[in-house]
């Protein structure tokens, strides 16, 4: 990868930071209610696997999933216009943080029952392989999901039918606040399971947007030639707690200070140094980055909230939500 | 590739429930190419209930797709083609075990479209063999129809005829959001004449089966034989029941049942579902709301009993609505 493609991947990654930031901030003045569970520290994923993917290719995400709807281009103002419940939300405020969209864009939701959405992925592939259009289908997934039946169900099918998808695990080491390692009976949780159902299984540095990017590009262009889908596990590590509820106080100081050493937007400004990139040419991605969170904050709060006549749309195709004559 | 399924349906002077389902899919997938078929045992087997016969034979392999048992699998990948461009039929063998994969029918189906404000349709069919009266005990044989009426956001059929299945899964296929269709277990045997080609029924039109005066009977798929063959003991006695086949619980044709009960004014459910909880309840309290005035006697609910189904033919019809049940419920309303 060169200077210009690592700047562009780093800006973006920048950008889904300053917008988990910026979501952490409204909710502390009362600005989103509910929950998030934000997904700074994942960012490298997100960017990485969306940069080695066709524009038509689906991904499907979880409640954790700001970062993908921000890499397959929501803009920051449409997931924070989401989170507080503006009708200018990427989901007219009906979704929340936990279920943002862009179908527009092959952003094919973000579920919030754990693994769910991973069977949806495989459908997804295998209604591509039946139009023929080669596309291919991205189910992203935190370590918690792999010990759940639709895992191994949507894995199987996948493998037995040899569909385009591709499975990719952000293992955050913590499955909500018990240790992955403690509830799963291999030490790899996503990984270690793929020979069980035939298919590659790699691990990669899930904060290195570069060795994200090598690894889904090569399983890509595996599954497009009718190869089969495959496992990337991506080691990573969350900078907040699992959820607004969360403070993360059972994680070891240690074990926190050693993987913030390793923030993705740190290990990429490393290697853009190495590329020769010039440090103002990252300043000045780095305010860019900041100018449009910032304007995206100001346009959401002055976005008006939703119409209450939309409570009762969207049921049905026809937009009605009419269940009786 | 020979067009097996129309071959039978067209030399036979009646069709079989059970060669309904394979002829309704059928005409479907002749006229749409985005229709395809998944399920456990549905392609080469033509399914356990035999309902699929002809299928991978007329259609191909590409098709109709035999699956693994892995009912999330099944119904979330019909998901996420419907999302795709895809017209998914996905059964699941009996529909106790729609409990396995109830996530994607209370959580993930219903509510897609909704909670990204109206971005994605979910234009897919879950057919599954509903019902009791086969002794195959407590978890092959429950009328689970109400469980999915508990879940705005799913469409539900539940056809009673060999005519309705084909007519109402040509809706179901047509259909832009997720139709639940029960198919009886009970009733795959019987038979009725063919529909004309072309024949759809809109989901939501119940229909007057048989008219009355005294007695409206509203009944779903296997309890509308039950409640037609009661009206005709009832005939005996002067009793003249019309018999409302409701077709679908969603939409829910109340506006057939109140005009009907503006004919009647006595109102008895027939529901296999159990008691509790029983499609019957949400229809009584819309009557009462909105048609108490038309109403000369007390509403009767006849409708399973509130425990598991058993085993034994002599313990089951204890359990499930039969002829003798529904007369002596009408009988009990003709004093008012």
């Amino acid at each position: 990868m060169d200077g210009t493609e690592l700047l562009a991947r780093y800006e973006q990654m920048a950008v889904i930071r300053r917008t988990e930031k910026a979501a952490h901030d409204l909710f502390l003045h009362g600005l989103v209610k509910g929950t998030t569970h934000l997904a700074a520290g994942h960012e490298a994923i997100a960017v990485g696997t969306s940069a080695a993917l066709r524009e038509d290719d689906y991904v499907f995400a979880t409640y954790r999933g700001h970062h993908h709807a921000l890499a397959r281009g929501a803009t920051p103002e449409e997931c924070l216009a989401e989170l507080m419940s503006r009708a200018t939300g990427l989901c007219k405020a009906k979704g929340g943080s936990m279920h943002l969209t862009k179908a527009s864009t092959g952003m094919l939701g973000s579920y919030a029952i754990v693994g769910a959405h991973l069977p949806m992925a495989v459908g997804a592939a295998w209604s591509a392989r039946l139009r023929g259009t080669g596309q291919i289908a991205v189910a992203f997934f935190g370590d918690g999901a792999t010990n759940i039946g639709a895992f191994h169900e949507a894995l199987n099918l996948a493998a037995v039918w040899k569909l385009p998808v591709l499975f990719v695990c952000e293992n955050n080491q913590y499955m909500e606040y018990t240790p992955i390692a403690d509830v799963t009976a291999v030490a790899r949780p996503a990984a270690d399971r793929a020979p069980a159902y035939g298919i590659p299984g790699d691990s990669v540095d899930g904060n290195d947007v570069v060795a994200v990017q090598e690894a889904v590009t090569r399983l890509a262009r595996r599954a497009r030639a009718g190869d089969g889908p495959a496992i990337v596990e991506a080691q990573t590590y969350r900078h907040f707690g699992h959820s607004r509820a969360d403070p993360a106080t059972y994680r070891p100081a240690e074990e926190v200070e050693l993987w913030l050493k390793r923030d993705p937007l740190d290990l990429a400004r490393g290697r853009l140094v190495e590329l020769g990139v010039a440090p103002e040419a990252v300043t000045a991605a780095d305010e860019r980055a900041r100018d449009v969170v910032e304007k995206a904050v100001e346009a959401a709060k002055a976005a008006p909230g939703p119409d209450p006549g939309e409570a009762l749309t969207d049921v049905w195709a026809d937009g009605g939500a009419a269940w009786r004559t | 590739m020979a067009d097996v399924t129309a071959e039978r349906a067209a030399g036979a002077r009646e069709i079989s429930y059970r060669d309904a389902v394979a002829e309704g899919i059928a005409r479907e997938m002749r006229r749409d190419a985005a229709v395809v078929c998944l399920g456990e045992d549905i392609g080469e087997a033509g399914g356990v209930f035999k309902t699929t016969v002809g299928l991978r034979e007329e259609f191909g392999p590409e098709r109709v797709w035999d699956t693994p048992i892995s009912e999330q699998a099944i119904v979330g990948a019909a998901m996420g083609a419907a999302m795709t461009g895809m017209r998914p039929v996905a059964e699941i063998m009996f529909s106790d075990f729609l409990a396995c994969c109830w996530d994607y029918l209370a959580n993930e189906i219903p509510k897609v479209r909704y909670m990204t404000g109206g971005q994605v349709t979910v234009p897919l069919v879950v057919r599954t063999a509903n019902g009791g009266g086969l002794g195959f005990g407590a978890q092959h044989s429950q009328a689970t129809e109400n469980w999915a009426l508990t879940i705005p956001g799913l469409k539900i059929a539940a056809p009673s005829t060999p005519a309705d299945v084909i007519g109402m899964m040509a809706a179901a296929i047509r259909s832009d959001d997720p139709v639940v269709f029960f198919e009886h277990k009970g009733l795959l045997a019987s038979k009725g004449t063919p529909p004309p080609p072309g024949h759809v029924v809109e989901l939501g039109s119940a229909a007057v089966v048989r008219e009355g005066a005294d007695v409206t009977l509203v009944a779903l798929a296997s309890m509308v034989p039950v409640a037609v063959r009661a009206a005709e003991l009832l005939a005996a006695e002067g009793i003249r029941a019309e018999v409302v086949d409701l077709r679908c619980l969603v939409p829910l044709d109340v506006a057939a049942v109140l005009a009907s009960l503006a004919r009647t004014s006595r109102l008895v459910t027939v529901e296999e579902n159990p008691y509790q909880g029983g499609w019957g309840a949400t229809l009584v309290s819309v009557v009462a709301d909105e048609g108490f005035a038309l109403l000369d006697a007390p509403v009767r609910r006849v409708a399973g009993e509130c425990v598991p189904l058993p085993f034994a033919d002599a313990l089951e019809e204890q359990v499930i609505p039969t002829v003798k049940k529904v007369v002596a419920a009408v009988r009990s309303l003709a004093a008012y």
